[in-house]
């Protein structure tokens, strides 16, 4: 079954094409764009792009996945919407994986930490050993984090803050065809759909706007 | 079955999810969710929360349109999305979303001006658009006076408010007389039982001097205060409020103004039809006032009924459907959002 998945919760515009079939999962495409700014604009085209690659339509695909963050919120529900979207007009599911876990899967053995950036100087963490998540995701000051006790970091928030430990400077964004292999036993159960919630992590500001307000009845 | 396009519209450039499925000019469903009431506690439209709303009604809210106009996103003709002007993070999920309708169903996507659609939307209730036409924009969100030549190509905005929204300056009178929110109808129906000339509340941007510069802008600031200062003294020499004569006499002057300059607009441009749309469109006093002055000039008002009034897809759609019988190239797959989108084109150009 041919199964897309996209991600936007990072700086990176990621979507990737992958085969699942009873016995593996096999990358097809997977292309990215590193541009915190202009997810809106490129996600889409780069989705085509993929299946472009790939010889392969839409109808083609058997399933979605997609990073539910955490992320920056504007940018995280490019990617939400995107693939909701699809999966409502192809009738196929779509589930969401954690994008702290794309990264973690593939930060390979040890106790390792994952963090990306929250913007406001925090950034979105989780702690994984041997590739699996043993803390929930959360948003925070590298500075008021609690104890981790990690042998390496991955992700790009640490490149940008320092945990005194070995950065992994391969993996910094989340990979589609991790996040494909993370959802992989739902996706050959054929698994009812998830509801693409992003993890906000975060409460909104809640300061009304002064900009148009348009609401009177 | 006509041959007329079928064409689907998203909105969600504030707090209104609304999608909306037109065939040619017959509206076929016109679906609403909104988070207005996840904003009433904090006096406007929380950006963060709106967008967060959108997300989560944007699936559902297309099950019901599709449903409502018994049609499959397959039968599709064309997709329009509004692109701007409005809150961005909250276009953007209308956006991100319309993109993903119009990949996966291989559809012509087109970003849409919101102001141009506010017009378009009349269309659907009383038939093709005479243009040239003048349209006047009331809500809460903008007050503009516009000309419109050709709906598909461009519209040249003549005025705009240049601080209050009218739709805000009901808000604020109604909760300065303790009437809640939104204030437009509770003055409306206040107002009835009050005498419009009671109190002389000033006209803005009426007087000779100020008709040079700004001959169809608008200006409510200052009739707020005005009305805020006459309660206040009301209040302080310990005499009653007569609410409902100040409603009505609040009410009047704003209808006042915007029905001289719209009309004064209408006469400039030789223009014979006058288009009023936005939340303050349903305003009672407004719409009679509009029709007294029109009939002496021989212009023809057209007023959609209150729900096309206000933010919904249905508007959208309408603009698509335009666009697409006149052969306007789509937009990209590309196409950004414009929060301060301008009124020069009415479609992200492909
Ligand atoms: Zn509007």
């Amino acid at each position: 079954m041919l199964v897309l998945a996209v991600d936007t919760a990072t700086p990176a515009v990621t979507a990737a094409l992958a085969e699942v079939g009873d016995d593996g999962l096999r990358g097809v495409a997977e292309r990215r764009t590193i541009d915190p700014r202009a997810h809106g604009e490129l996600l889409a085209p780069q989705i085509r792009a993929v299946l472009q690659d790939a010889g392969r339509s839409p109808a083609d695909l058997g399933a979605i996945v997609a990073g539910l963050g955490p992320g920056p919120f504007t940018g995280l529900r490019v990617g939400l919407a995107t693939a909701a979207a699809m999966a409502q007009v192809l009738g196929i599911p779509a589930y969401g994986i954690c994008s702290l876990d794309g990264l973690g899967r593939a930060a390979g053995p040890g106790r390792v930490l994952v963090a990306t950036d929250a913007r406001r100087r925090e950034v979105y963490y989780a702690v994984y050993q041997d590739g699996v998540r043993i803390t929930d995701p959360a948003v925070a000051k590298p500075a008021e984090m609690s104890d981790i006790s990690v042998q390496r970091a991955v992700g790009e928030g640490a490149l940008k803050y320092d945990f005194g430990v070995p950065i992994d400077d391969r993996v910094l964004y989340p990979s589609g065809e991790a996040l494909i292999a993370l959802a992989v036993d739902k996706i050959r159960a054929g698994a009812p759909a998830d509801a693409l919630t992003p993890l906000y992590l975060r409460r909104p500001d809640a300061v009304a706007s002064t900009e148009r307000k348009h609401v009177l009845q | 079955m006509s041959d007329e396009p079928l064409v689907l519209g998203i909105e969600t450039s504030c707090d209104e999810t609304g999608i909306g499925i037109v065939r040619g000019h017959t509206l076929l469903a016109d679906a609403i969710a909104s988070s207005v009431d996840q904003h009433a506690r904090f006096g406007g439209v929380v950006p963060e929360v709106a967008s967060r709303a959108h997300l989560e009604a944007i699936v559902p809210t297309m099950q019901r349109a599709l449903d409502e106009a018994r049609v499959s996103l397959a039968d599709i003709d064309a997709i329009a999305v509004t692109a701007g002007p409005g809150l961005a993070g909250a276009l953007l999920v209308g956006v991100a979303a319309a993109k993903g309708y119009a990949l996966a169903a291989d559809k012509p996507i087109y970003g849409v001006n919101h102001l141009a659609a506010h017009v378009a939307v009349d269309t659907l209730e009383h038939g093709p658009l005479p243009e040239p036409a003048i349209a006047m924009l009331v809500s809460g969100g903008h007050s503009s006076l516009l000309l419109v030549d050709d709906l598909t190509a461009g519209v040249t905005p003549l005025g705009a408010t240049i601080d209050d929204a009218a739709g805000e300056a009901f808000d604020k009178v109604a909760r300065l007389l303790g009437m809640g929110f939104p204030g437009g109808p509770v003055i409306d129906r206040a107002a009835r039982e009050g005498d419009p000339a009671a109190i002389a509340f000033p006209r803005g941007l009426t007087a000779p001097k100020d008709l040079a510069k700004h001959r169809f802008d608008f200006s409510f600031s200052g009739l707020k205060t005005a009305v805020a200062r006459w309660v206040e003294a009301r209040e302080r020499d310990g005499e009653p409020v007569p609410v409902a004569d100040v409603a009505a006499s609040f009410q009047e002057a704003v209808c006042d103004v915007l029905t001289a300059k719209a009309l004064d607009a209408c006469r400039e441009h030789g223009v014979e039809t006058l288009i009023i749309g936005g939340g303050v469109a349903a305003n009672s006093r407004l719409r009679l006032k509009a029709e007294e002055r029109a009939a002496k000039l021989g212009v023809r008002v057209r007023v959609p009924r209150p729900q096309l009034c206000t933010d919904n897809g249905a508007m959208v759609a309408a603009l698509g459907s335009h666009l697409v019988a006149a052969g306007v190239v789509p937009s990209r797959l590309d196409l950004p959002v414009d929060s301060a989108m301008g009124l020069t084109s009415v479609a992200v150009a492909g």
